[in-house]
C-alpha cells in the first residue's frame, strides 16, 4: 500500500538564519523536495523613492547609502552620475579617480561578504566568513579614514567628492593591494578544492544563458551564465575606458560559478586598483556645484556596474531642487526573478545555497 | 573485579547487606555524574575557545581568567530563561524529549572504564549496551521533532531518524572489527587487550567508526538536524529555558561520550606509560573531541541525500569489507606478529579508501516534479 | 559604449509594422498608445537588427494628467537601447497590457509599479502587491499620494 502524503507549505522568513536580512520564501515542500517557491519582500520597505522626491538632489545621496548598504560607495557613484548626467557636470579628474577606486574597494568588501555567506550557507560554520571579514575589514578602516564611517558613507558628491583622500591612505592602500591577491588565492585554494563545496555546488541552482538574459539578471548571476556582459565594458561609465581588465565569465550558470565569478572578480578589481593608484593625479575633487542644484527639465537612466548588478538610476527632472521621479533599478529584486526556476526540484539545502549565490541584500530590494 | 566491587565487598564486611549493596551505587553514580558534567561544561568552554582560535577571534575570554566561567554564566542564563511551550505542541512528549535525549547520554558512561578497575559496571556486552543506549536518543530527538508542532523541527525529526539508523550500521560494523580481535564485548577486555591501540591495528575501521559516530552525534560536516542555514535549530528549535539546555547538555555529552568510546576502542583507552591511567584517558578524549571541533570549523555541511548515499555506498561497503579483512588475518595470521598486521591493514586502508573516492560519488540531484 | 538609438527612426519602424500605434518621437524615446504596447514590444524583441533581448527598467512616473510606463530596452546581442514609453490617462483604473511573457524580467517591476503607482498589468500571472501589504489603502508614489 502506497503511504499517503501530501506537500506543505513552510514560510522560510522573515526570521531566519539564512535570509541575509527580512526575507520571506514561501516555499512549498514535498518532504525535502521544493515544489514551488514564491519570494515575499517589503519588509524594509521605507518607501525612499517616495522620500526622495521631497528632498534635494544632495540631500538624497544618504538615501542611496541605505539602499545596499554592503556597497554604499557603488550605490553614491550610481547616484552622482546619474544627477551629473542629467545636469552636464564635469567631474575633476582626481575626484574621478578617487571614484573609481573607492567603487573597485568596494566591490571587493561586497563579494568578500558574498563569497564568505554562501559558505555559510553551505554549513561551513562562520569560519569563511571570519576570514572574509578580516580583510573587509581592512577595507573599512580605509574607508573609515577618507569620511570617517565603516558602512553608510556619503562620500560621493554631484560633481566629486566630498573629501580629499589623508596622507596616510595611499600607503594603507598600497599595503593592502599588495597583500590581497595572495590572499584571494589562499581562501580559494582551500575553498574550491574542497570535496563537500564542489558536491553542494556544483550543477546545482543552473540558471541558463536565455533565461538569464530574459528576466535581465545582471552581475555576477549574468556573467556566471555565460553570458560577457559587464556594464564598465558595455557601456563604460567615469573613466573605465582607461583600464585594463577581464570580464570573468562561468559556463555551467551554477552555484559553483557564480562563487567562481565574485572570486575573480575581486582579483580584477585589485587589478584595476593597481594600475588606478599610480595614475592620481593632482587637484579639485569637486567641481562648483551650486548648493541648491536645479538640473534642466529632462530624464536619465544612469546604470553602473554595481557588485551585485546593473544598479540603474532613472531621474525625472522638473527643474526644481528636488527629483520629480527618483526611481532605482534593484539589481538583486530583478535576479531574485530566476529563483523559483533555479531551485524547482531541488532539496531545501539546495534552495538556501541558491539564495545565498544570488547574494541578495534586502535594503536594496525593499528599498 | 572493579573498585566499586572491592568497595562493596569491605563494605559488606561491616554494613548490612542492603546498605553495603546501595552505598557504593550512590557514591558511584554521584562521582560519574559529577565527572561526566563538569567535563561536559569544561568541553563546551574548550570547543568555544578554540572554535575562536579556528575563526582568528579570541572567543570567551571576560568572565574569570581567560574566561573560563563563561559556561557558568551561559548555564545560568539558559537555566533563567523562560520556558516557552508552543500553543499546539503535544505537551507531554515535549517535555519528555529533552530528558530522552539526555538521560542515555549518561547511561553510556556507565561502561566506560577511567581506569583500571574505574568502571562502574564491568558489563560482559559492554559494547553492545553502548551501542544499545546511544541510539536510543534518536527517539528523543524524533520525539522533540514531532511534538514542537513545528516546520522545521518536524523535518529534522525525519532526518534524524533516516540518519541515525542510516549510520549505526557502518559503526556496529567496525566495532565488530575490534570484538572479532578481542574475543570479548567487555570494555574492560577491549582496554586491556590493545597492547597495540586498535587505531594502528585497524585503522580502516577506525576511519569508519569515527566518521560513523560523528554522524550520530550530529557534528559537522554531518550535522543536518541542526543545520542552523537551512532548518534554523532543527529539532529544538522550539525549546528554550531548561529544555534546551538539557539538548545542549546532551549534544555535548555526547560527544564527550562517544569521545570516550573512540578513545578506549580504538586509542588504547586509559593504557598508556608514565603519567596515571586518568590523566592518559582524557588526554585521548580531549584529543578526539578537538578533531572533531576542527572538522567542525573547516567544514561545510553535506546535503541530505548525499549524507545517506555517503552512508550506504560509502561507510557500509567499507565496513563490511574491514570486517572480512579482520576477520581473516584473526583466522590465519600468527597472533605473535601483530606489525605485519599493522603494515597489511594499512596498505588495505589505504588502497581502499583510495579506490573508493575514485569510483564513489555523492550524486543525487534533482528530482522532477 | 552603448548606443542609445533614435527613437525617431526605430518609430519609423514601428509605423511600417503596426500603424498608429506610435503617439510621439523624439530622439529619447518611442511613446506608443497603450493598446499597442505588447505588440510593439513583440516587435521590438523578435526583429533582427533591434533584438531588445534584455528589459534593463521598468517604471511608471506620474504626470498628474497622465501616467507614463517606461520601459529601458537593451539589446546585449548589438549593445543599443532604447527608452520605450507608454501614457495611460485614466486616472480611477490605468491599464497597460502586462510585458511579462515577452520578458520575465518585468514580473516584479509590473507588480510594484502596480503596487506603487496602482497601474493594472492586463495579462500578468501573478498581480499582488510585491512590497506593501495585501490592503494597503492607496498607491504611495502618486502625486496626489499625501
Amino acid at each position: 500500500m502506497a503511504i499517503r502524503t501530501e506537500p506543505f507549505i513552510l514560510n522560510m522568513g522573515p526570521q531566519h538564519p539564512s535570509t541575509h536580512g527580512v526575507f520571506r520564501m514561501r516555499v512549498t515542500l514535498d518532504g525535502e523536495v521544493v515544489l514551488d517557491v514564491e519570494p515575499v519582500v517589503g519588509y524594509l520597505h521605507r518607501g525612499i523613492e517616495k522620500l526622495a522626491e521631497g528632498r534635494t538632489y544632495t540631500q538624497n545621496i544618504p538615501f542611496t547609502d541605505r539602499l545596499d548598504y554592503l556597497a554604499s560607495m557603488t550605490n553614491n557613484l550610481a547616484y552622482v552620475l546619474a544627477v551629473e548626467k542629467l545636469a552636464g557636470i564635469e567631474v575633476p579628474e582626481r575626484a574621478e579617480h578617487l571614484r573609481i577606486i573607492m567603487a573597485e574597494m568596494m566591490r571587493i568588501a561586497s563579494h568578500l561578504m558574498a563569497v564568505g555567506f554562501f559558505l555559510n550557507d553551505l554549513g561551513a560554520m562562520m569560519t569563511p566568513v571570519l576570514y572574509m571579514w578580516r580583510e573587509r575589514e581592512k577595507l573599512l578602516d580605509l574607508f573609515e579614514m577618507v569620511c570617517g564611517q565603516r558602512l553608510t558613507y556619503n562620500y560621493m558628491r554631484v560633481g566629486g567628492v566630498s573629501h580629499d583622500i589623508p596622507e596616510e591612505f595611499l600607503p594603507a592602500l598600497r599595503r593592502f593591494v599588495a597583500e590581497m591577491p595572495g590572499l584571494i588565492d589562499e581562501y580559494d585554494q582551500f575553498l574550491a578544492q574542497n570535496e563537500i563545496v564542489l558536491a553542494r555546488s556544483k550543477g546545482v541552482g543552473v540558471l541558463p544563458e536565455d533565461l538569464a538574459i530574459n528576466i535581465a539578471a545582471s552581475g555576477p548571476v549574468l556573467r556566471a551564465s555565460g553570458v560577457q556582459w559587464d556594464i564598465r565594458r558595455g557601456d563604460p561609465y567615469s573613466i573605465y575606458d582607461r583600464f585594463d581588465f577581464d570580464i570573468p565569465v562561468g559556463s555551467a550558470g551554477d552555484c559553483y560559478d557564480r562563487y567562481w565569478v565574485r572570486v575573480q572578480e575581486m582579483r580584477q578589481s585589485v587589478r584595476i586598483l593597481e594600475q588606478a593608484i599610480p595614475q592620481l593625479p593632482q587637484g579639485e575633487v569637486c567641481a562648483k556645484v551650486p548648493q541648491l542644484l536645479r538640473p534642466p527639465v529632462g530624464e536619465v537612466y544612469g546604470r553602473i556596474e554595481a557588485p551585485k548588478g546593473e544598479l540603474g538610476f532613472y531621474l525625472v527632472s522638473d527643474n526644481s531642487i528636488a527629483p520629480y521621479r527618483f526611481r532605482i533599478r534593484p539589481p538583486t529584486l530583478i535576479n531574485l526573478t530566476a529563483l523559483r526556476d533555479m531551485v524547482i526540484g531541488w532539496k531545501v539545502a539546495d534552495l538556501i545555497i541558491t539564495f545565498g549565490s544570488i547574494d541578495v541584500c534586502l535594503g536594496e530590494i525593499d528599498r | 573485579m572493579t573498585l566499586l566491587e572491592q568497595f562493596q565487598l569491605w563494605l559488606g564486611s561491616i554494613w548490612p547487606e542492603w546498605a553495603a549493596y546501595i552505598t557504593p551505587a550512590i557514591i558511584g553514580v554521584v562521582v560519574v555524574l559529577g565527572f561526566v558534567l563538569t567535563t561536559v561544561i569544561i568541553f563546551i568552554y574548550l570547543e568555544r575557545r578554540l572554535l575562536g582560535r579556528f575563526q582568528i577571534r579570541t572567543g570567551p575570554n571576560r568572565l574569570g581568567p581567560e574566561g573560563i566561567f563563561q559556561p557558568i554564566a551561559t548555564a545560568l542564563k539558559v537555566l533563567l530563561k523562560e520556558d516557552i511551550v508552543p500553543a499546539k505542541a503535544d505537551k507531554a512528549v515535549h517535555w519528555l524529549a529533552p530528558v530522552i535525549v539526555f538521560a542515555p547520554i549518561l547511561l553510556i558512561f556507565a561502561v566506560v572504564p577511567f581506569g583500571k578497575g574505574a568502571i562502574f559496571t564491568d558489563l560482559n556486552v559492554g559494547i553492545v549496551y553502548v551501542v544499545a543506549i546511544s541510539s536510543l536518543s534518536a527517539v528523543g530527538i524524533y520525539m522533540a521533532g514531532w511534538a514542537s508542532s513545528n516546520k522545521y523541527a518536524l523535518i529534522a525529526a525525519l532526518r534524524a531518524v533516516a540518519q541515525m539508523v542510516s549510520y549505526e550500521l557502518p559503526v556496529i560494523l567496525s566495532i565488530l572489527g575490534v570484538v572479532l580481535m578481542v574475543g570479548s564485548l567487555s570494555m574492560n577486555q577491549i582496554v586491556e587487550s590493545q597492547s597495540i591501540p586498535f587505531i594502528l591495528l585497524q585503522p580502516l575501521g577506525f576511519v569508519i567508526f569515527f566518521l560513523g559516530t560523528v554522524a550520530e552525534m550530529n557534528r559537522c560536516p554531518f550535522d543536518l538536524l541542526e543545520a542552523d542555514s537551512e532548518i534554523v535549530a532543527g529539532y529544538h528549535t522550539e525549546y528554550s529555558g531548561m529544555k534546551f539546555a538539557l539538548f545542549y547538555l546532551g549534544e555535548y555529552g555526547h560527544a564527550v561520550a562517544y569521545s570516550a568510546i573512540i578513545a578506549t576502542l580504538f586509542l588504547g583507552g586509559w593504557q598508556g606509560p608514565l603519567l596515571p591511567p586518568i590523566i592518559w584517558f582524557l588526554i585521548k578524549i580531549v584529543a578526539v573531541f578537538c578533531f572533531i571541533v576542527w572538522m567542525r570549523a573547516t567544514l561545510p555541511r553535506l546535503r541530505v541525500d548525499q549524507l545517506m548515499a555517503f552512508a550506504w555506498k560509502c561507510l557500509l561497503p567499507l565496513a563490511v569489507i574491514n570486517l572480512f579483512i579482520i576477520a581473516a588475518e584473526v583466522l590465519w595470521l600468527p597472533e605473535s606478529m601483530p606489525w605485519i598486521m599493522v603494515v597489511l591493514n594499512f596498505a588495505f586502508a589505504g588502497v581502499l579508501i583510495l579506490l573508493w573516492s575514485k569510483l564513489f560519488t555523492l550524486g543525487g540531484g534533482r528530482v522532477e516534479v | 559604449m552603448t548606443i542609445a538609438l533614435n527613437g525617431e527612426e526605430v518609430a519609423k519602424k514601428i509605423t511600417e509594422v503596426v500603424p498608429g500605434s506610435v503617439a510621439a518621437a523624439d530622439k529619447m524615446a518611442v511613446v506608443v498608445g497603450s493598446k499597442s504596447l505588447y505588440q510593439v514590444a513583440e516587435f521590438l524583441k523578435s526583429t533582427s537588427g533591434l533584438d531588445f533581448d534584455y528589459l534593463n527598467d521598468l517604471t511608471a512616473v506620474d504626470y498628474l494628467d497622465y501616467f507614463e510606463v517606461v520601459y529601458h530596452l537593451t539589446s546585449l546581442k548589438h549593445n543599443h537601447s532604447l527608452v520605450l514609453k507608454t501614457r495611460c490617462y485614466e486616472r480611477e483604473k490605468p491599464i497597460v497590457s502586462s510585458v511579462v511573457s515577452l520578458w520575465r524580467a518585468a514580473d516584479f517591476q509590473e507588480r510594484e509599479v502596480y503596487d506603487l503607482m496602482g497601474i493594472t498589468f492586463e495579462g500578468h500571472p501573478n498581480l499582488k502587491r510585491l512590497l506593501l501589504w495585501e490592503g494597503f489603502a492607496g498607491h504611495p508614489l502618486r502625486r496626489d499620494y499625501l
